[in-house]
């Protein structure tokens, strides 16, 4: 069995799905944070089967939960301070995402302007579709 | 500050509200002759555009203002690089109000966000096209005194068809109205529009021909079906004329439906339909005057009772 310490303050992603971590810690921009970041891959899981696990040490302030509500809502947030979960976040899809996917469309405004963010907006929960705000074309791209 | 990007910005009663005031103005056009004096609309359009320009333009006249801008992008500082943003901040500091036309989808509403003037979107490329919708709108309302309890035809390309997209969107806020889809297999409306009728409940059917659909219908909405949308000559030629109306498809039209169509028109309407009394394509452009008229007024916050009076 593997085991990775805990952690003082920062956050456990549970239930990620198998082999998705890198793509987590890419999208939080990990790299460009001066903290400890623990992946755990393809550990075992009742629920899932497989999983990942990061393990986060930083400022709890210093990350933008939108990101994985939209990457996957079924990933478990347990924040932690003092060594111990104080709270257990359920997480689902942000009505809006800013700078995290680009608008694909070339006849759209944002393939021109400069210094323009790139904004989705939430159109369907229940099948879980984005649109540009500005073309309102459909986001593709697997998550 | 009130911008308008698309046909569903207005809610139904504010749509109501709106198009009363164009009613009225077509009713007493001196009455708002210097409501708009010393106001001055910024006409920035990125793309070439006959009707909707000038029909923004005149509105603008008719109201007793005047209108500075640029009719292509090759005449201004975007052909330098100039961004949307920036060259909206400039108008601001120009003009009171803005209609915008661009090639790019959403380039109006980047306009917005910086603007210090109300924008009106004129048309970005194959998104929206507001102004139309109204004038469609004020068309059926003044001619057919109603938008609810109609049958209303749409023929031609209604895959790629913005305006007949838009149409749909706002005719589907009221009571009563049903469609029918008249198109080729190829240029069908798209899915997600069938999912909105479905989701909706509204009433529609689908058929190929033109001949068939005439019978029971209110309003025939004709678009342009054009060549290069076909997936091959053949089918082009076995069906181009399905969509061609004319004098003799006519006559199977009840008394009173409306021929509608958003112009510019190629050959799908042969021209011995244009004296036909059913055929409203041109006075439909002089509702859009009317209702962009209204648009103007409403936007800058101007009330015009007896004497002009401003809110903003």
């Amino acid at each position: 069995m593997l085991n990775v310490g805990a952690i003082s303050e920062g956050f456990v992603l549970d239930h990620i799905k198998a082999g998705k971590s890198m793509k987590i810690y890419d999208y939080l921009k990990l790299g460009e944070l001066d903290c400890p970041v623990a992946m755990i891959m393809n550990a075992k899981s009742s629920k899932m089967g497989r999983k990942d696990i990061l393990k986060i040490e930083c400022d709890i302030n210093l990350i933008n939960l939108d990101v994985i509500g939209y990457l996957d809502p079924d990933i478990t947030v347990n924040i932690i301070k003092g060594e111990k979960i104080v709270e257990k976040r359920d997480l689902s899809l942000p009505a809006e995402v800013k700078n995290i996917i680009r608008c694909k469309n070339p006849r759209c405004i944002t393939s021109i302007e400069q210094g323009l963010d790139h904004v989705f907006f939430l159109a369907d929960r229940e099948k879980g579709i984005y649109r540009c705000k500005y073309c309102e074309e459909k986001y593709h791209e697997a998550r | 500050m009130r911008h308008l990007m698309s046909p569903m910005d207005l809610s139904v009663e504010e749509l109501y509200d709106l198009l009363d005031l164009a009613s009225d103005i077509e009713k007493n056009p001196d009455k708002y002759s210097t409501a708009c004096k010393g106001k001055k609309l910024a006409s920035a359009f990125y793309e070439p555009s006959t009707r909707t320009r000038l029909s923004f333009e005149a509105a603008m006249l008719n109201l007793g203002g005047s209108v500075i801008g640029f009719p292509s992008q090759d005449v201004s500082s975007v052909s330098k690089g100039e961004s949307v943003a920036d060259t909206i901040r400039i108008l601001s500091c120009y003009a009171d109000i803005c209609a915008m036309r661009h090639p790019k989808e959403g380039a109006p509403m980047v306009a917005a966000q910086y603007s210090g003037i109300p924008v009106i979107n004129a048309g970005d490329g194959g998104h929206q096209h507001p102004t139309q919708t109204l004038t469609d709108l004020l068309t059926i309302r003044s001619l057919k005194g109603r938008l609810d309890n109609l049958t209303i035809g749409l023929c031609g390309d209604l895959k790629f068809g913005r305006t007949v997209h838009s149409l749909i969107n706002a005719l589907i806020r009221y009571p009563n109205v049903s469609f029918v889809m008249i198109s080729p297999p190829e240029l069908k409306l798209p899915g997600y529009m069938i999912e909105i009728l479905e989701k909706t409940g509204v009433k529609y059917t689908q058929t190929v021909k033109l001949d068939d659909a005439m019978d029971g219908l209110d309003i025939l909405y004709m678009t342009r079906v054009q060549r290069e949308r076909f997936f091959n000559e053949e089918d082009y030629v076995r069906m181009k004329d399905f969509y061609i109306l004319n004098k003799e498809k006519l006559s199977l039209a009840p008394e009173d439906m409306l021929v509608m169509h958003p112009l510019p028109r190629v050959n799908e309407i042969a021209v011995d339909v244009d004296d036909d009394p059913r055929a409203v394509y041109f006075k439909q452009a002089q509702y859009g005057v009317y209702v962009r008229m209204a648009l103007i007024l409403t936007l800058l916050g101007i009330e015009v009772t007896s004497e002009v009076k401003e809110n903003a």
